[in-house]
C-alpha cells in the first residue's frame, strides 16, 4: 500500500476499506496508542513483549533546574580484593557526584562451598575410597572453580570420574549438614537431604542421553517405526474392545494387509474373490462398525463430526491422490464436499456416494490396468508404452493390482519406469503403515 | 450392525404389554430415591435422539452511525433447525469472543441462545452449549467464524440487507438417559426415533420456566433465517449416486470383456 503511493501508482478503489478492515483484525483488533502504525506493523502487527523504551520517556526532556556535568573520576569496586583506584567518566548533578558501589559490584556472586574442620572430618566423613587428602583437594577445586565439576574433574590429581566427585562432595555435604543441624526436621527441607546424589543413576542417565545423541538417521527411522506400530497396535486393541463380533468373508492370501490397524479379521483363505474391487469393500465394512462403536461410545457429537470420522475412515485404504480424485468427482457432479443440511438421511447418503467414487476410480484403474496388459500380451514385446500419469496415480497404495497384472505373462513387462514399485517390493508392509499416518491426517481436512 | 436390540435394563424381565416401566422398577425396589437414582441414569443403547440446530450470525451495516471501531452491530446465536424451543436440551450457551471484547465470556441461560455486539472485525467464535445434567455431563463446542462483510467484494454495503451467514448440524445423544427421553419424546425441536416395544413415558410435567417462550418463530430477526431443507440434497445425491452406479456397471462390463479376450490370449503367448 506505501510502496504504491510511493511509486505514485493509484490504489485499487475496491479493495482499500474492507481490505484494512479485513488484514489487520486478523492480527489484533486494536491499533496501538504510542507506536506508529508503520512500527506497528514492521514487528507484524504484534505487540512487543516488553516495551522497549517508553515513548513518554524520549519525550521528556532534563529539569531546566539541574545542572548536569560529566567529569572523569576515580572510584573503586568493593569486589575487588586489592585497593585499586580506576577512572571513569561520573554524570555530575548540581556538582554532588553520585553516592554508593561501583554499580557493577553487585554481580560479583560467588557458590558457598561448604567447609569442614579436622575434627568433622574424623567423625563423619571419613569414607574407605577417599583420603582425608583428596577430599580436601576436592574442596578445594571445588571453591576454586564454583562447583563446575566438568574442571575439577579435568584438574584433578588422581583420575576419578566426575560421578565420583560429585558423589563424595554431595555426601560429605549431607553429612556436614545433618551432623551441624540442631535436628533432623529442620534439614529434611534442603534439596541435599531429600533427594541424595545418586551416582549409579546418575551414570545410567549419561549413558543413555550420549545413546540418543549418538544414534543414527536409520537407528531413529526404525525406532519410529516401532513406536507407530505400537500404537497402531495399542489402538486396534481399544477399538477391537468396542466392536461387536463380526466374522468377515476372506481376503486373498497376497492381498498385502494394508488395514492391519483395524478390526481383527478371521480370514478364510479358502474363499477367492475374483474382482478385485471387493476385498476393499469387505476391508471397509468391517471398519465402519469400529468408528460406528467409537461414535457410539461419546456422550454427544456432531453430525458432521460424525460423518468426518466416516468418511476418513471410508477413505483409509485409498492414498492422498485418490481422497483428491474424489473430492474432484464430486465437485463434477455438483455436490458439496461437505452437505449444507447434514441430516442422518443426507449423511448417510453422502458417505455412501463416496464410496461408491471410490469403486468407481479402482474400477477405472483396473480397467486400465487391464488394457495395459492386453496390449502388452498382443505385442508380444517385453516391454509397451504405458500411460505414464496412471502409474504415477497408482503407486500411492494399489499394490493389490500388482501381483494380478504381474501374474500374466513378461514380469518385465513395461516397468522401466524408475518410479514404478517392482515386483519384489509388494510386500512392503513395514513402510506403508508408517506412510499411512501422513496421509490419514491430510485426508481429514475435506 | 447392532447387537441384541435390548436396551439396558435392570435383571427384572419387562412385560411384553406397556405397563409403564417407572412402575415396575418402583416395585422391585425398596426406596424410592434409589428408583428415581436408577431411572435418571438408565440408557438407552439404540434410541439415538438428535438435535438439528442452525447457529450463525447476522451482520448490520451501521451506514453513516459507523466509526472505525463500530462499524457494524451482529448478533451470534444458536436456535432450532425449526425454530422450535431448544432449553430442554440446552441449559446454557458460551460465546467465547475476541479477548478484545470486554468480558469476552459471554454466557446466555436462557433462550433465546444469542448474542448482539458492535464492532468491526470479523473473528472465530467458539460457541459452547452447556446440556442439562441428565441430558449429558460434558459441553459441546461449535466454531463459527464471524462474518460482517458481504463475500463479493463489490456489492455496497446497506443499511437495510444484513450479511446471513447460517450453519445447519444435528448434535446427537447416541444413549439418552431415560429422563431426558422422557422430557423429550414428542417436543417439535428434538428428533426422537421410534421407541422398541413395550416402551412408554408418562407425560412430562410443564416447567414453570418455560412460561416465557423460547422458541424464535417470531424473532425479529427471523426474516434473516435460512430455511434448511434435505429434501434438495438429498435429491442431489440420489441422482449422483444414480450417475456413478451406471458408470461403475458399465466399467465392469468392459473388464469383463477385456478378461475374456486375455483369457483366450493367453495360452498363446510365450515367456
Amino acid at each position: 500500500m506505501d510502496a504504491k503511493d510511493i511509486l505514485g501508482l493509484p490504489k485499487t478503489p475496491l479493495s482499500v476499506p474492507p481490505e484494512k478492515k479485513s488484514q489487520p483484525k486478523k492480527d489484533s483488533q486494536r491499533k496501538p496508542d504510542g507506536i506508529s502504525r508503520e512500527v506497528y506493523a514492521l514487528t507484524g502487527g504484534l505487540a512487543p513483549l516488553m516495551p522497549s523504551i517508553d515513548s513518554s520517556y524520549l519525550k521528556k526532556r532534563p529539569p531546566s533546574d539541574e545542572k548536569i556535568t560529566w567529569q572523569w573520576l576515580p572510584f573503586t569496586n568493593s569486589a575487588r580484593k586489592d585497593t585499586l583506584q580506576l577512572y571513569h567518566w561520573v554524570r555530575v548533578v548540581n556538582g554532588v557526584p553520585p553516592t554508593g558501589d561501583y554499580s557493577f559490584a553487585k554481580y560479583n556472586k560467588s557458590i558457598e562451598v561448604t567447609k569442614y574442620t579436622d575434627e568433622e572430618y574424623a567423625q563423619h566423613l571419613t569414607d574407605p575410597s577417599w583420603t582425608k587428602q583428596e577430599t580436601d583437594q576436592l574442596f578445594d577445586l571445588c571453591e576454586q572453580f564454583d562447583l563446575r565439576f566438568v574442571i575439577i574433574a579435568d584438574r584433578f590429581p588422581s583420575s576419578r570420574t566426575m560421578e565420583e566427585l560429585k558423589d563424595r562432595y554431595y555426601s560429605v555435604c549431607r553429612s556436614i549438614l545433618l551432623a551441624r543441624a540442631s535436628s533432623p526436621a529442620d534439614v529434611s527441607g534442603h534439596p541435599l537431604v531429600k533427594e541424595n546424589y545418586n551416582a549409579s543413576q546418575e551414570k545410567e542417565r549419561k549413558r543413555a542421553l550420549s545413546m540418543v545423541l549418538s544414534q543414527t538417521k536409520q537407528q531413529e527411522k526404525k525406532d519410529a517405526e516401532v513406536l507407530a506400530e505400537a500404537k497402531k497396535i495399542a489402538e486396534s486393541r481399544m477399538a477391537a474392545k468396542g466392536v461387536e463380533e463380526s466374522v468377515m468373508p476372506a481376503t486373498e492370501n497376497e492381498f498385502p494387509e494394508t488395514t492391519i490397524d483395524h478390526n481383527t479379521l478371521v480370514s478364510l483363505s479358502n474363499v477367492r474373490l475374483a474382482p478385485v474391487a471387493a476385498p476393499p469393500s469387505t476391508l471397509v465394512i468391517a471398519d465402519t462398525s469400529s468408528t460406528l462403536a467409537s461414535l457410539r461410545m461419546l456422550p454427544v457429537y456432531l453430525r458432521t463430526y460424525a460423518l468426518e470420522q466416516m468418511v476418513q475412515q471410508a477413505s483409509s485404504s485409498a492414498g492422498l491422490r485418490t481422497i483428491k480424485r474424489v473430492e474432484q468427482t464430486l465437485q463434477d457432479l455438483g455436490i458439496n464436499l461437505k452437505p449444507r443440511v447434514p441430516t442422518k438421511a443426507v449423511c448417510a447418503e453422502h458417505l455412501e456416494l463416496r464410496k461408491e467414487i471410490l469403486t468407481l476410480l479402482n474400477l477405472q484403474k483396473q480397467l486400465q490396468y487391464k488394457e495395459a496388459e492386453g496390449s502388452s500380451l498382443r505385442e508380444g514385446t517385453t516391454y509397451s508404452e504405458m500411460p505414464g500419469t496412471p502409474k504415477r496415480q497408482v503407486r500411492d497404495h494399489d499394490r493389490t493390482f500388482i501381483p494380478d497384472a504381474m501374474s500374466f505373462g513378461g514380469e518385465r513387462g513395461g516397468r522401466k519406469d524408475p518410479k514404478r514399485k517392482g515386483p519384489g517390493r509388494v510386500s512392503e508392509t513395514p513402510s506403508s503403515p508408517a506412510n499411512k499416518r501422513p496421509r490419514k491426517m491430510k485426508a481429514s481436512d475435506l | 450392525m447392532t447387537n441384541s436390540s435390548s436396551p439396558k435394563k435392570n435383571e427384572q424381565d419387562q412385560p411384553e404389554t406397556s405397563g409403564p416401566v417407572l412402575k415396575s422398577l418402583k416395585t422391585k425396589l425398596s426406596k424410592p430415591e434409589d428408583a428415581e437414582k436408577k431411572i435418571l441414569s438408565k440408557k438407552f443403547k439404540d434410541v439415538e435422539i438428535s438435535v438439528p440446530i442452525v447457529y450463525g450470525n447476522i451482520a448490520f451495516w451501521l451506514g453513516k452511525k459507523a466509526n472505525e471501531y463500530q462499524s457494524h452491530k451482529w448478533t451470534v446465536y444458536v436456535r432450532g433447525a425449526t425454530n422450535e424451543d431448544t432449553r430442554r436440551v440446552i441449559k446454557k450457551v458460551v460465546f467465547q469472543l475476541h479477548s478484545s471484547f470486554n468480558n469476552p465470556t459471554r454466557v446466555v441461560e436462557s433462550p433465546p441462545f444469542e448474542l448482539s455486539e458492535q464492532g468491526w472485525g470479523e473473528f472465530e467464535i467458539a460457541i459452547t452449549l452447556h446440556f442439562h445434567s441428565d441430558v449429558c455431563e460434558k459441553p459441546l463446542s461449535l466454531y463459527h467464524q464471524l462474518k460482517l462483510y458481504p463475500e463479493d467484494e463489490s456489492t455496497s454495503l446497506s443499511i437495510k440487507k444484513p450479511v446471513v451467514v447460517e450453519s445447519y448440524d444435528e448434535i446427537v445423544f447416541p444413549e439418552p438417559s431415560e429422563s431426558f427421553l422422557a422430557r423429550v419424546q414428542n417436543h417439535p425441536a428434538v428428533n426422537v426415533p421410534r421407541l422398541p416395544v413395550g416402551l412408554t413415558f408418562p407425560t412430562p410435567v410443564e416447567d414453570p420456566s418455560e412460561r416465557k417462550r423460547g422458541d424464535t418463530k417470531d424473532h425479529p430477526l427471523s426474516q434473516w433465517f435460512t430455511n434448511f431443507s434435505e429434501a434438495d440434497e438429498l435429491l442431489q445425491l440420489a441422482a449422483a449416486r444414480q450417475q456413478v452406479q451406471t458408470h461403475i456397471a458399465k466399467l465392469r462390463r468392459q473388464i469383463t470383456v477385456i478378461e475374456g479376450q486375455q483369457q483366450q490370449l493367453k495360452p498363446s503367448s510365450d515367456q
